[in-house]
């Protein structure tokens, strides 16, 4: 079967010269929820920031479903990868919360009631449909999540990619997010240093440091390997067992 | 910055006034204050008639009169502007106590203030009763230039984000005991600005990757929402109709 998603080699270095990501190696399976896990500087954002084409690759593949991630394919790419960007001011820039998750679709030439139904049933699965009319800048910040999960699920992407889904999230909002992430029936990459909250989502973890791939594993083993975890700054909180969850 | 919903001068509610279509109520502010303007200087009974008119929307909107009077003082400066003409201008003069006032001048501050104030009277209104959101579309609706309206759309959207910012990288300062009392301390503010600027603009490029990531390719779509029916242009016109009536009838008579 064809990964939903395939890096091959993925190396890039940013314009002023420093190397962020050092040949990548990933594959994500349908239906697969996996965390990307790493310290600050790893090279996370910049990894995700290649799944949809924004950042290309200087050597190395990456494809989406068998389709390569080339300038000809981008408008395709971007409806099959659905990233949720760490700030959600930066995703929700319309005027409504029903224009912003319009965006996407619109863009990719829905129009009508087709478009209508799609809003609606994206803003039912984050349990937001009540603040449609709403301008973003007066939702709470985790509701601003959410919309921010709702304006990427109603492209109907094959994967859903999140960036630090669960910073700034208050412990009841993180909450309500880990239960929608889980009742969405979609494949998941969850960038994260929010090593619980990968426990708890994600059954399988690939581990990026200093922009190579150091370890790919179940969650549990991942985390449970003090060495590993040591050698490239993660740390569980304390009395945190990963056994015992 | 704003209540629970929209911006500062909106008051929430659901009068027939609230729910017209916010172009339509563009178009009918624009053709009242140009109504008003085009009354000419004197014709008293003419300004009483608009101020009725507006005195009835105002109504219709149930918005408390005390809301609208405190919005209002941002006609201050006019006011004071139209107290000084009497003193300044020339011409024959009238004696009012202890002043000498002049005739042209007592006229022309009469005349500026009404028309300024039936002018920001209209204009309270209609904010008062429109959602942020709804000016923009509004705007499109009435045929303002795409990137025009474009730009307007994110400046209403990414204000409060950068008030909030400014505000704490002003707390930040104040904590560390910093005070703008005199002039060297200006560079601090300046560079205060400078790091605004630098988040401002660093914001814009991820905006503009999240537009990216979402399919954008340099337009965007049009997703306000549209109504097609007549009733609301008969209902937004009324008022400014009377308006125009009572205008030309003034310029007829004068
Ligand atoms: N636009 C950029 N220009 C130059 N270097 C960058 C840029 N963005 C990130 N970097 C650097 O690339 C490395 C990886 O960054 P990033 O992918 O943001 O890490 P993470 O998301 O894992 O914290 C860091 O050392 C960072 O300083
Ligand atoms: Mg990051």
């Amino acid at each position: 079967m064809t990964p939903v998603l395939e890096l091959k080699g993925v190396a890039h270095a940013y314009p002023d010269g420093h190397q962020a990501l050092f040949g990548v190696d990933l594959h994500v399976h349908r239906g697969e929820r996996v965390a990307l896990l790493g310290p600050n500087g790893a090279g996370k954002t910049t990894l995700v920031l290649h799944l949809n084409g924004i950042l290309t690759a200087g050597a190395g593949t990456v494809t989406v479903s068998g389709l390569p991630v080339a300038p000809e394919n981008l408008l395709e790419i971007r409806r099959r990868v659905g990233i949720v960007f760490q700030d959600p001011d930066d995703q929700l820039f319309m005027p409504t919360v029903r224009q912003d998750v319009a965006f996407g679709p619109a863009n990719m030439g829905v129009r009508g009631a087709e478009l209508d139904a799609v809003v609606d049933s994206a803003l039912a699965r984050v349990g937001m449909s009540a603040f449609a009319d709403r301008p973003p800048h007066h939702l709470s910040f985790g509701q601003k999540r959410r919309v921010a999960v709702a304006t990427v699920l109603a492209m109907e992407p094959e994967i859903l990619v999140l960036d630090e889904p669960s910073s700034n999230l208050d412990p009841a909002s993180r909450r309500e997010l880990a239960d929608i992430l889980r009742s969405l029936d979609v494949t998941l990459l969850m960038v994260t240093h929010d090593l619980p909250y990968a426990l708890e989502l994600c059954e399988r973890s690939v581990l990026l440091s200093d922009g190579v791939v150091v370890g790919d594993g179940p969650t549990v083993s991942i985390l449970g390997d003090d060495d590993l975890m040591r050698a490239h700054r993660l740390e569980l909180p304390a009395g945190f067992d990963p056994h015992r969850v | 910055m704003g209540g629970a919903h929209g911006h500062s001068l909106h008051f929430h509610g659901h009068s027939v006034v609230h729910r017209l279509p916010a172009h339509l109520k563009l178009v009918a502010l624009v053709v009242y204050v140009i109504a008003v303007v085009a009354t000419p200087a004197g014709q008293w009974w003419a300004f009483g008639l608009h101020a009725v008119v507006l005195v009835g929307v105002m109504a219709a909107t149930r918005i408390p009169a005390g809301y609208i009077g405190r919005r209002m003082l941002i006609e201050v400066p006019f006011v004071v502007f139209a107290l000084i003409m009497p003193f300044v201008a020339q011409g024959p003069r009238v004696q009012v106590g202890p002043f000498s006032l002049s005739e042209a001048g007592l006229l022309a501050a009469a005349t500026l203030l009404l028309k300024g104030t039936l002018g920001v009277g209209a204009s309270v209104v209609f904010a008062a009763t429109t959602e942020a959101a709804d000016i923009v579309t509004g705007l499109r609706r009435v045929g303002l230039p795409r990137q025009l309206v474009e730009i307007i759309a994110f400046m209403v959207r990414y204000l409060d984000v950068v008030t909030g910012q400014l505000i704490r990288m002003k707390v930040a300062r104040a904590s560390r005991g910093f005070s703008a009392r005199s002039v060297r301390q200006w560079p601090v503010l300046g560079s205060t600005a400078g790091a605004l600027f630098i988040r401002s603009y660093e914001r814009g490029e991820r905006v503009h990757l999240a537009m990216l990531s979402r399919g954008y390719s340099g337009a965007m779509p049009d997703l306000a929402p549209v109504s097609t029916s007549t009733g609301p242009w008969v209902a937004a016109l009324v008022a400014p109709a009377v308006s125009v009536v009572i205008a030309v009838t003034a310029l007829v008579l004068r």
